[in-house]
């Protein structure tokens, strides 16, 4: 019978974080640590972190980094990658980083199918400024600059956008899939979506993004345990998990082409 | 004889980069430069270098960013709307002390402007364009073989001193043909090593690198900054470049870069014709600008006649200049000579405004806005009526 021993991940630094208790942040750095780690690449590996709360992530993380201005993480993770074709690229990006300020650079990397890995950390808030809306806060969620809730009707604030199901329709990706870490299941399955995107981009394959619902009690207002189900019950309806597109060649779903829109083609 | 060929100035610039061993290059189109991104695709993609087209120039200077951070030989170009979308990137460049090559193939502005040569971004490109205190080099190539050789030392100066170098080009040079004599191209293996750049830590073992600008702890910060600040001097102590022509001799010199030392070099032959002697001081380097030798020739009295495609920029470095010399400026005085809105000074013009200055005719420039004019009030010409 094997035995596995609980380690600390080589690749993640032993150090306290400076994330507020509950933050998802601090779990997410794990799931890729490990990976690294089970992977061996902690010496080839870049981490690009973004401008957001996961700034510190180059703290946290045993890999070399490249730190970017606010939303331009995947136009740094395209110069790095280009250039260091063998190494991990990991384009970290927050929901304020990757889906407002960094909107063309995500979708034209993903277009043109840069082979790093996006790891897309959703909490429908802008932690770092301290609570104002995101773009993927949820219809009436409060938000410092929402105070009554999000309406996109008198107020025309928008709707949540949908990462993956928006990058789906672009034929450069290879890999989207939507986790979340509000349970151990979930958070194993995470780990699961995580490390398939890994392999793939190794093995040059394309495009490849995780999204990860995460909780940010603090600019949610709730205690860390209400905010995780506060993600069960109301962003998963919104944000529905699991492998939106999943075209990878060596995992046994492949469709020839990629072609677009296929959100619920690739789905299991 | 090393051979001669013909090429544009866009163009000179592209294959002065790919013989310093540039190996990504990133840009978004704009005129006057697009030849510039397409040389390097047909360059660059056969050779399996990294070209991307970006989407944006916010883009493309992040891309750079990244390429630079992994220690390649990184270059983006551009002209002025385009170069202002890339002050983010430049200033978190200057901060995270990444070397990479920008060039601005300078039109007319503000605001979209007009698609014709003009040098109205000197302060942007001089002052540090973007946020925060910073300077970076600015190289200022007159003709296609300039384009070439600056471009090609850009890349050593911008490893050397690690910090972005900007080629401050204009549409005119950019688009001009002349022949140039090719750099020899550089062995990638002998560039120098850059310990500081991520990638391959697995290999030698060393401690983590970090590339980033952020530091939130006001005196470290601080200290960074200043650190920086020693490596400017040390820059603006061995790096200044100009040329002098014909200074001694004349009570007059005419300073320019680009395009219009060119056009003031003209005026200067024009004017020798007529049996009166003009100097001619062009600054290769505007940042670091040579302070020191307008500083020495105010000492000896000269009179300045600046000529600029603008409303007046690189006038306030010389007049800086006169007054590091110690002499008062009506001893020394500086005047100007502007044409803008991509209209380009012609050699009569030139001369014209030299003659106003030697006469007594025009009033010195001065910083602000009360005396402000093109240059002595004349009446200025169209280039279009002049069919250029
Ligand atoms: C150009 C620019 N605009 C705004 C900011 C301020 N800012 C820093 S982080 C951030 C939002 C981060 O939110 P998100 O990406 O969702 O990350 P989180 O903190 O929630 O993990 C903003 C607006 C900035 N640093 N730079
Ligand atoms: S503010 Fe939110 S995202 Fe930021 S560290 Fe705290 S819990 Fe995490
Ligand atoms: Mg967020």
């Amino acid at each position: 019978m094997e035995t596995a021993t609980y380690k600390h991940p080589a690749s993640l630094v032993p150090l306290q974080t400076k994330y507020c208790p509950g933050c998802g942040h601090g779990v997410i750095h794990r799931l890729i640590t490990e990976i690294i780690d089970e992977l061996g690449l902690q010496g080839s590996s870049i981490v690009l972190n973004p401008v957001g709360c996961s700034i510190w992530a180059d703290l946290y993380f045993g890999t070399d980094s490249v730190q970017p201005a606010h939303g331009r993480t995947p136009a740094a993770a395209t110069g790095v990658k280009r250039v260091l074709k063998d190494h991990l690229v990991v384009c970290y990006q927050g929901d304020g980083d990757l889906a407002a300020i960094g909107t063309a650079e995500i979708i034209h990397a993903a277009n043109r199918g840069e082979k790093f890995t996006t790891i897309f950390v959703n909490n429908a808030i802008y932690g770092m400024t301290g609570g104002q809306m995101a773009p993927t806060t949820l219809i009436g969620q409060k938000a410092t600059t929402a105070p009554e809730g999000r309406d996109p009707g008198e107020a025309g604030m928008g709707y949540p956008i949908r990462v993956c199901e928006m990058l789906a329709t672009l034929e450069g990706t290879r890999y989207l899939a939507r986790g979340s870490v509000d349970s151990p299941a979930n958070v194993r399955k995470t780990k699961q979506y995580i490390k398939k995107a890994f392999e793939a981009q190794m093995r040059g394959e394309g495009f490849t993004l995780v999204e990860i619902l995460s909780p940010c009690p603090t600019n949610w207002s709730m205690k860390p345990n209400e905010a995780v189900d506060w993600m069960v019950e109301a962003m998963v309806p919104v944000f529905p998990l699991g492998e939106i597109k999943n075209l990878l060649a060596t995992d046994g779903v492949a469709k020839a082409g990629g072609v677009a829109g296929t959100a619920a083609g690739g789905k299991k | 004889m090393p051979e001669k060929v013909l090429m544009k100035g866009n163009e000179a610039i592209a294959e002065g980069a790919l013989r310093a061993g540039c190996t990504a290059y990133f840009g978004y189109p704009i005129t006057p430069q697009s030849e510039l991104p397409a040389y390097m695709a047909k360059h660059m993609l056969p050779r399996h270098l990294t070209f991307v087209q970006a989407e944006s120039e916010v883009a493309a200077i992040n891309m750079v960013y990244g390429a630079a951070a992994a220690g390649a030989r990184a270059m983006t170009s551009s002209s002025s709307p385009g170069v202002s979308l890339k002050q983010e990137g430049i200033s978190y460049l200057c901060g995270a002390d990444l070397p990479c090559v920008i060039v601005n193939v300078q039109r007319s502005g503000p605001g979209l402007g007009g698609i014709s040569p003009a040098q109205g971004d000197y302060f942007q490109a001089t002052r540090g364009g973007g946020h925060g205190d910073y300077y970076h080099i600015v190289l200022a190539p007159k003709d296609v073989q300039e384009c070439a050789d600056l471009t090609f030392e850009a890349f050593d100066l911008a490893d050397k001193w690690r910090m972005p170098v900007m080629i401050l080009a204009d549409g005119l040079i950019g688009q001009m043909m002349e022949g140039v004599v090719l750099p020899p191209a550089r062995d990638l293996a002998s560039l120098p090593a850059k310990p500081w750049a991520v990638g391959h830590q697995g290999k030698s073992g060393r401690p983590f690198n970090h590339v980033s600008s952020i530091n939130l702890v006001p005196d470290e910060l601080e200290k960074s900054v200043n650190d920086r600040f020693e490596r400017y001097k040390a820059i603006a102590e061995s790096e200044v470049r100009s040329v002098s022509t014909n200074c001694d001799k004349a009570d007059l010199i005419l300073v320019g870069y680009g395009t219009s030392s060119r056009v003031a070099g003209g005026a200067m032959a024009l004017a020798k014709a007529e049996g009166i002697e003009l100097g001619l001081f062009r600054p290769t380097t505007l940042w670091p600008f040579p302070y020191a030798e307008i500083a020495e020739f105010a000492a000896k009295g000269k009179k300045f006649l600046c000529v600029e495609m603008s409303m007046g920029q690189m006038v306030e470095d010389v007049l800086l200049g006169v007054g590091m010399s110690g002499v008062s400026g009506d001893a020394a005085p500086v005047h100007f000579f502007g044409r803008l809105g991509g209209n380009i000074p012609n050699e009569d013009e030139v001369l014209a405004a030299a003659k106003d200055v030697l006469a007594g005719r025009s009033k010195p420039h001065r910083i602000g806005f009360a005396d402000r004019s093109l240059g002595s009030g004349r009446n200025l010409g169209s280039n279009r009526s002049r069919g250029q």
